[in-house]
């Protein structure tokens, strides 16, 4: 005798993440996504502190830049300015995409690729600025 | 289910009656507005001489300085805002959902409201 399921089938599910093939236009969608909720719970936060302490005077402003210039608080922020970066242009990739250019599966893929290599270049250039001009 | 009355397939809004028009708008116009903003922010942090504590307030202090900075926190903090309810609505359903777009709100309303008072103290304080 067949069994039968005793609970409700599990519904059938449309495809997800484990399913496709990674591709770079899929990348990017995802990592804006993600860079996004960095930035809103991560950056936006730090941004927030950093204008608290200085409003609540320099010993507190001390402490704010002590943690923020620490070996640990650089690599955060060093992530935090690369995910900006790369948030601002996937975001102009969505501006261009918004307008209806660039389906088309090279140039799709080529401003993919491109939001990848600004998001890099700009943060190196941004750090190196900061910490070589020593203005911290 | 049907397809909606013939005034509302012209009307073309969908179930939202076009709060996801509106949505999807400010969206963009908050983008865009952040876009500017953002990129004013880095490039002055980056040309300011000092990060230290006397610099950076009398920096602050200007009214074009003061005025942008304001308006930085409006266009981002409403911009991530949007974002997140997105990401909210796509992963949870029912009570936690109501429970955490409640959270993101006051989330947002409190870090905007220090971050604005933080700029204002600063900006009009005296000396």
């Amino acid at each position: 005798m067949a069994s039968r399921p005793t609970g409700p089938l599990p519904r059938p599910l449309s495809p997800h993440l484990s399913i496709w093939k990674w591709r770079v236009h899929m990348a990017v969608s995802i990592v804006h996504r993600v860079t996004g909720h960095a930035l809103a719970f991560g950056a936006v936060v730090i941004f927030a502190w950093w204008l608290a302490a200085l409003a609540s005077g320099p010993t507190y402003y001390r402490l704010f830049q002590d943690i923020v210039f620490s070996p640990l608080g650089v690599i955060v922020g060093f992530g935090l300015t690369w995910a900006m970066f790369q948030h601002m242009g996937s975001g102009i990739r969505h501006f261009i995409m918004d307008s209806g250019e660039g389906f088309d599966l090279a140039t799709s893929r080529r401003m993919a690729q491109a939001t990848f290599v600004f998001a890099m270049l700009a943060t190196l250039a941004f750090w190196a600025f900061v910490l070589l001009g020593g203005s911290y | 289910m049907g397809n909606g009355t013939q005034l509302g397939r012209v009307r073309g809004l969908g179930a939202g009656g076009g709060a996801i028009v509106h949505h999807w708008w400010l969206q963009r116009v908050t983008a865009v507005a952040s876009l500017f903003l953002v990129l004013w922010f880095v490039f002055s942090l980056a040309r300011l001489p000092s990060l230290d504590y006397a610099s950076t307030v009398m920096w602050l202090r200007q009214p074009l300085v003061a005025v942008p900075m304001c308006l930085l926190v409006v266009s981002v903090f409403w911009h991530f805002r949007l974002g997140v309810q997105v990401m909210l609505e796509d992963y949870l359903h029912g009570s936690k959902r109501v429970i955490a777009l409640l959270a993101l709100n006051f989330y947002t309303f409190a870090l905007a409201a220090l971050a604005l008072f933080s700029v204002l103290k600063v900006a009009l304080s005296a000396g």
